[in-house]
């Protein structure tokens, strides 16, 4: 029982982690109705910055090489690249397809998917880059003493840094005028924009947004494996959280995370041996998809009604 | 960046041929390169390594017995349907059309399997590929050479063996074959069952699913299976993401042996301290005190000609590994120059011919710079692998460490399993096998 407690406890930190991802697609789904295609590469470019950052600027200011003020610089630095990114998004992609069909504004993020990936990898070049965020990943002591399971602390310390995000989030989303903006512009652009809603700075505000949350995700997921292309595949772990949690609610994320972290832990130890192991990679797409049979709109997704 | 260095690198020594050298020929090497994309970290640090040695060659020596060498990148981006594209456009290069075509893409050389044949062009897969192409009886146009992944297999058993104090203490040992959930990494379950078989051990087979980012079922299932040893075979970012999910289970890393796509830089570097220890196997070694990378960095480097942007990478295992390609490419158009002639260009098919006749003895790895940096070679009609040797190294957490000399692989149970499955692949194409007998 030991055991199948440290995979499902596993499981859901992961799952906090794939939410992290799944939030960045939220945040510009529910802004302007696009499926964000490019939000892996932007995971990818937001961590290759700040690595790069971290490499140049002991040789640009002097500061100690790994010290703590070269990382927050970086941390700046990259940040403030997220957020030219994500105006730059709005200004050249987005706002000349404004009222056009969402198959037109999918289609151009993945264009935008192929620039984001080619500047980053232009820019800093292509190596693989470690990355150390000061927290060890090793076993909670207190909990590998008591209950004999390892749990690693790394996850523990990144997926509470997630969850204050997705509250921080949240609250900006239901509290704020600017988060009635938001919803707003993602119901109707049209008729926000006829209300005196300023469309262009509301798909700046979460294109910056989702550049930072990007950033996070980024060092999180690059301090676990590496800061490297493969960081664009952690959008296909978000994908099947989107589905279940529904693309347009934040607690959706956070819950779907945790049912596909827990779903897809719990399958590869336990039904994996007798499928020929590395279901992983479907597993959470089939619950997903059976979830779709029940409820297509995701967990908290909106119900979609057309009036005829 | 690289890219367009290399092109003009290129350009510049076609342009001097044609101003000052009208008359000399120059063997034009057609390289299907990745250095943008999913897979650019490996792409840049061993086609980087391979263009400095063409360099170097040219630069010291003024080509190969004389005869320049150019070259022409094109990207393939790891991506099969591109790097057909790239053979069709490259094929007909230079003045006798591509001679060799290596494109370090498994995908791309099952792509190009058939008509490599049809064009005469020789197809080197160092390292990856076709494992039963080393029966060159029916493959004759492709070249597993040095190693392949069934050798390099029982090479790694040889090894935990020797660690155990002998082969017979592997009975009743328990190892984890971690492998990534492609042809590739099944590639080895076969010839590890039947060594499980042959020497009592006991062996589990765990897939990680592409592209391996999230493996800590994988490992509580190695934890509680509790495996006296693991064998890695991983790729890309599944390599760090094993050797730091290890560290966190408490899975001893000097306990985890790697392939050779799981033995560079780029796999050890993102795990952090918790990649001290961990041991991979490699037909090449890493490390720049040989006289070859010396070479490199006094006739190229030293006149700012090098293919690395960042040149913290040279002598790093994917550079030496270029470095290795470019040295086979170069003694198998020497060899060919034996037979045909120096003074000119070679054709695809004299180049085959060189490398079915190579023989890269101790001796000759001397004169090159290059002892203990690859293995002798010597291959034949029979035999396209031509040594089936690998060494072991071990991350220090700075950098690897050889901890063995080369091991050889267990040919007596390798090639029938090769012989087997390449009359199978002849059963199925309607291919006769050469009789080698008649080949000189």
């Amino acid at each position: 029982m030991t055991f199948f407690f440290e995979v499902l406890i596993g499981g859901l930190l992961s799952g906090v982690l794939y939410a992290l991802v799944a939030l960045g697609f939220v945040l510009i789904f529910k802004a302007s109705g696009v499926f964000n295609f490019a939000q892996g590469a932007m995971v990818f470019f937001a961590a290759l910055t700040f690595v790069g950052f971290t490499e140049v600027l002991p040789g640009w200011t002097g500061l100690e090489e790994g010290g703590s003020a070269v990382f927050w610089l970086a941390f700046v630095l990259a940040l403030g690249a997220m957020i030219v990114l994500g105006i730059a998004t709005e200004k050249v992609v987005l706002r000349p397809l404004v009222n056009q069909p969402p198959i037109t504004l999918f289609m151009a993020t993945i264009g935008l998917t192929f620039l984001v990936e080619g500047i980053a990898q232009g820019l800093w070049g292509a190596a693989v880059r470690g990355l150390s965020l000061g927290i060890e990943d090793e076993p909670v002591m207190w909990i590998l003493d008591r209950f004999e399971m390892i749990i690693s602390k790394f996850d523990v310390i990144a997926a509470a840094v997630a969850l204050v995000l997705f509250v921080l989030l949240a609250a900006l989303f239901q509290y704020t005028k600017v988060g009635r903006a938001l919803r707003a512009v993602a119901d109707d652009h049209q008729a926000a924009l006829s209300v005196g809603i300023p469309l262009k700075h509301i798909w700046a505000i979460v294109w910056g947004v989702a550049g930072f949350v990007a950033l996070v995700a980024g060092l999180i997921w690059g301090a676990r494996n590496g800061v490297q292309f493969a960081l664009t595949f952690t959008a296909l772990k978000a994908l099947p959280v989107l589905i279940l949690g529904g693309f347009t609610s934040v607690p959706g994320a956070i819950l779907g995370g945790l049912i596909i972290g827990a779903s897809e832990k719990l399958g590869e130890v336990y039904i994996g041996p007798y499928m020929g192991g590395g279901i992983d990679s479907w597993f959470p797409y089939m619950l997903a998809l059976l979830f779709l049979l029940v409820r297509p709109e995701g967990l908290f997704g909106e119900k979609h009604i057309d009036r005829v | 960046m690289q890219f367009k260095k290399s092109l003009m690198l290129g350009a510049a020594v076609a342009g001097l041929a044609v101003t000052g050298y009208a008359a000399a020929a120059e063997q034009y090497i057609g390289l299907p390169t990745y250095r943008v994309g999913a897979y650019a970290a490996g792409g840049t640090g061993l086609f980087g390594g391979w263009i400095d040695y063409m360099t170097m060659v040219n630069e010291r020596d003024g080509g190969v017995n004389g005869l320049k060498l150019v070259w022409e990148e094109c990207e393939t981006e790891y991506n099969n349907a591109r790097g057909v594209e790239c053979y069709e456009r490259m094929k007909k290069g230079g003045t006798t059309g591509n001679t060799v075509f290596q494109p370090l893409s498994t995908g791309i050389t099952y792509s190009v399997l058939d008509r490599v044949a049809n064009d005469k062009i020789p197809l080197v897969t160092m390292g990856y590929g076709r494992t039963d192409a080393a029966d060159g009886r029916v493959f004759p146009w492709v070249f597993p050479l040095i190693t392949t992944y069934w050798s390099q297999s029982t090479a790694k058993i040889k090894f935990i063996g020797m660690k155990e104090g002998g082969m017979d203490k592997l009975k009743g040992k328990k190892i984890v074959n971690i492998y990534h959930d492609s042809a590739y990494g099944k590639e080895t379950i076969p010839v590890l069952d039947a060594q499980a078989k042959q020497y009592g051990f006991e062996v589990i087979h765990i897939a990680v699913a592409h592209p391996g980012n999230e493996q800590q079922s994988q490992w509580l299932r190695v934890r509680q299976e509790k495996p006296d040893w693991v064998i890695l075979r991983g790729w890309g970012v599944m390599n760090p993401t094993a050797i730091r999910t290890a560290a966190r289970t408490g899975f001893p890393r000097d306990k985890i042996v790697g392939v050779w796509w799981s033995g560079s830089e780029e796999d050890v570097i993102p795990a952090g301290d918790g990649a001290k220890g961990y041991i991979a196997a490699g037909f090449n070694v890493a490390g720049t005190d040989f006289p070859v990378i010396k070479e490199i960095q006094k006739y190229v480097y030293a006149k700012n000609m090098g293919n690395m942007e960042d040149k913290s990478r040279v002598g790093s295992v994917l550079y030496n590994r270029g470095v290795v390609h470019g040295i086979v490419t170069l003694e198998a158009i020497r060899t060919a120059q034996t037979k045909f002639g120096t003074g000119k260009a070679l054709t695809g098919e004299q180049v085959r011919w060189g490398f079915e006749n190579l023989n890269i003895t101790d001796e000759r790895l001397k004169e090159l710079g290059a002892s203990g940096f690859l293995p002798p070679l010597a291959t034949s009609c029979m035999n396209h692998e031509g040594s089936g040797k690998v060494k072991f190294q071990q991350w220090d957490g700075a950098k690897w460490k050889v901890i063995t000399d080369w091991i050889d692989s267990d040919q007596a149970l390798v090639r029938p399993m090769i012989e087997e499955s390449a009359a199978k692949y002849a059963a199925e194409k309607g291919i006769t096998p050469r009789d080698c007998s008649k080949e000189m």
